[in-house]
């Protein structure tokens, strides 16, 4: 069982923006993937998502043996695939509580309301969400932080199989890092296979990666352990791309 | 006056037989065509006294020689000669639920006014064609001399209350719609508070159009005394017909100081159907007015609730939402005339264009010379869910004042790719995103109406989004 990405090429309005990307996450791992900017990797999440403007050209994505590279987006949540989103859009009007109620309902049919609203409350807590952030609108009228870690919140109320979170520790103070980082332990305790993308180091401190990867280019052009975020760290990306 | 005392004793009237037979039927089936002739008619077989027959003659006469509006929607598929202006399914206002002829209690079954009554409804006055055929009022309501009667009843009752504010707020010269109805109304609702009277329960009603080319000229007059408060609702639903109907409504209100109301309609009349509304109040000082305002139905809506602050620190304000699928035209809007120093107003207008369906947003906020330390502000935005959709706005302002506070946003949009990936991201069918972030868009509006309301009216959106309704 995983999430196994075969030699996958993505194009968007006709250019290639990942040539051959292999990766395979395990359930309950950590794994982490680094590159500058417009290497490619939200193009990945977005491509393992299936937003409609990334075009996979060839190359394969199994979630536990099942092709999915060819279904909607809904189906690939519907079979655990789960993406925190870069940039979160705003919902007017519809209230995090009943945007996360109207999705489980839809991932996982029939609810327990009272469950529901029991672990809400806790997970809540945990992430110190402001008291009133179920009847905000979502992603509207929250801070840059917030909506990180309504993220967060999303991903241990949804409990997918496999998470993508994409770039969730940008504009985080040190606080924030260390309550996010702690929601992503939890969900990889639940046993979730989780794929970080991200500019910096910090955040994997806190997280202590199984593998972390190095995209350039639209290419991996080297994996290693934890030891290579800090090479990373020391001679940046330039240093790489030769 | 104490609170509770309604200074307009109701007039004994001598009970007369009713005319028709027993089974229930189309009692009086007039013409289709409008004459002098047919007025005196409608106003003796009404047995109305004679300043009403002259009322709606004169109206007659306005109607006869005002055109018809060079602007809003084509009214140009009118027929007046084709419409029929008067019928009466029962001779009697019925008291209670079993009086109710079983047809008409099916009729309203399927609408949901059982179940609401038993909930919470304080009266339900429920128009069926022409003629109120139910009404019920709280005994308790009486008791603080409240009025809430069908305003065929309400002449025969309180010819005086009818007589001192009938056409005051709307003259029949107003426009060519209000004229019609002056000249030919039939039901509608009197709402009388007395001074001190705060009715927490929603005054409830619902009409329906049932025939072709059946005219629905309902007329409702509400007035709150002093330091009174009334929350009346109205919605109604209509079956699809072949032939084109009208309903040409006229609603007027007067807020005396430091009263309030709250007028809350949806609305979602046959596709056939011209609503062409003409709905003022009156607010003096320290009032406040609140029109909360559904469009879903009809063929074409015209519709501008207005606001008139007549008294320092009087406030209004109109929420709309107007919803426009293929082939209908939702021209509705609001107005506000600062009539008064230190007064203030607020417009919320949201509008939804499917297919080939156009909203327009149709508004005037008037600060007159000498109305100083105005507030106003007027929020509209347009959904529009296909490329074929339209929606325009016609904000206009007249500020003579140049120490108002006035402020004006307006916005267009669609549904936005981003935000349905998002949504399907976590599940949802493209279908369910949709529905979600229409009803995101409207829920501003639908928190402000009663919970019931706020269900249908999500309900019939998203039937209408699915497509299912025709």
């Amino acid at each position: 069982m995983s999430l196994r990405i075969l030699n996958l090429k993505v194009k968007v309005e006709q250019k290639l923006i990942l040539s051959g990307i292999n990766l395979e996450i395990k359930p309950g791992e950590i794994q982490a993937l680094m590159g500058p900017n417009g290497s490619g990797k939200s193009t990945l999440a977005c491509a393992l998502m299936g937003h409609p403007h990334y075009h996979i050209s060839q190359g394969r994505i199994f979630l536990d043996s099942r092709s999915i590279e060819k279904l909607p987006s809904e189906q690939r949540a519907k079979l655990g695939l789960f993406l925190s989103f870069q940039h979160s859009v705003g919902i007017s009007g519809v209230s995090v509580r009943n945007f996360l109620r109207a999705s489980l309902k839809a991932l996982k049919g029939e609810i327990d309301l009272q469950k529901f609203l029991n672990d809400l409350d806790q997970e809540a807590k945990l992430l110190k969400m402001p008291l009133d952030f179920a009847k905000r609108s979502l992603n509207e009228g929250f801070s840059g932080g917030e909506i990180k870690r309504l993220e967060i919140l999303q991903l241990l109320m949804l409990k997918p199989r496999y998470a993508i979170l994409d770039e969730i520790d940008s504009g985080l103070d040190i606080d924030a890092l260390r309550i996010v980082s702690r929601g992503i332990l939890r969900a990889q305790k639940l046993g979730v296979g989780v794929l970080i993308i991200t500019h910096y180091s910090r955040i994997l401190k806190y997280l202590q990666p199984d593998k972390i990867h190095v995209l350039i280019q639209g290419k991996i052009i080297k994996s290693g352990g934890k030891d290579l975020a800090k090479k990373l760290e020391k001679t940046g990306y330039e240093a790489w791309a030769k | 006056m104490k609170p509770g005392q309604n200074k307009f004793r109701p007039k004994r009237e001598s009970q007369k037989k009713p005319l028709g037979t027993d089974k229930f039927d189309y009692k009086y089936l007039s013409r289709a065509g409008l004459s002098d002739k047919l007025i005196k008619e409608i106003s003796l077989y009404k047995n109305e006294p004679a300043w009403m027959l002259k009322k709606r003659l004169g109206a007659f006469q306005v109607f006869q020689k005002k055109s018809l509006p060079a602007w809003g929607g084509d009214l140009f598929g009118i027929d007046f000669k084709k419409i029929r202006y008067f019928l009466k399914p029962m001779d009697q206002v019925a008291q209670k639920w079993r009086d109710v002829p079983a047809e008409i209690r099916k009729t309203y079954q399927r609408i949901g006014i059982p179940q609401a009554e038993q909930k919470y409804l304080a009266g339900v006055m429920a128009q069926y064609d022409s003629a109120a055929v139910y009404h019920s009022l709280q005994k308790n309501l009486a008791k603080q001399g409240v009025i809430f009667l069908d305003m065929d009843t309400a002449l025969k009752q309180y010819p005086r209350i009818i007589k001192k504010y009938f056409g005051t707020v709307v003259p029949a010269g107003d426009n060519k719609f209000s004229a019609l109805n002056a000249a030919v109304w039939s039901g509608g609702s009197l709402v009388y508070i007395p001074k001190g009277v705060k009715v927490e329960i929603p005054l409830q009603a619902y009409f329906r159009i049932n025939a072709p080319n059946v005219g629905q000229f309902e007329r409702t007059l509400i007035v709150v005394e002093e330091g009174g408060y009334a929350h009346y609702v109205e919605g109604c639903t209509a079956p699809i017909y072949s032939a084109d109907s009208l309903h040409a409504a006229v609603v007027e209100i007067i807020i005396k100081p430091r009263a309030r109301l709250r007028y809350t309609t949806v609305q979602n009349w046959s596709k056939n159907v011209y609503n062409l509304v003409t709905k003022r109040a009156f607010v003096y000082g320290n009032g406040i007015m609140e029109w909360v305002d559904g469009n879903l139905g009809s063929k074409l809506t015209m519709k501008y609730p207005s606001v008139y602050l007549l008294g320092e620190g009087a406030k209004g304000s109109i929420l709309s939402i107007a919803f426009a699928a293929k082939g209908q035209h939702q021209d509705v809007g609001a107005k506000i005339i600062h009539g008064a120093r230190n007064t203030s107003s607020s417009i919320v207008s949201k509008s939804i264009s499917k297919e080939s369906g156009r909203t327009s947003y149709r508004g005037l906020v008037k600060v007159p010379k000498g109305a100083k330390n105005c507030k106003a502000s007027v929020v509209c935005d347009a959904l529009l869910l296909n490329k074929t959709s339209r929606s325009d706005t016609y904000p206009r302002m007249e500020i003579r004042e140049p120490d108002s506070e006035i402020t004006h946003e307006a916005t267009v949009g669609q549904i936005g790719e981003k935000q349905l990936f998002y949504l399907m991201s976590r599940g949802l069918s493209e279908t369910e995103a949709r529905n979600m972030i229409v009803q995101g868009f409207i829920e501003p509006i639908a928190k402000e109406l009663p919970l019931e309301y706020a269900i249908e009216l999500n309900r019939l959106i998203k039937l209408e989004m699915s497509g299912s309704l025709g």
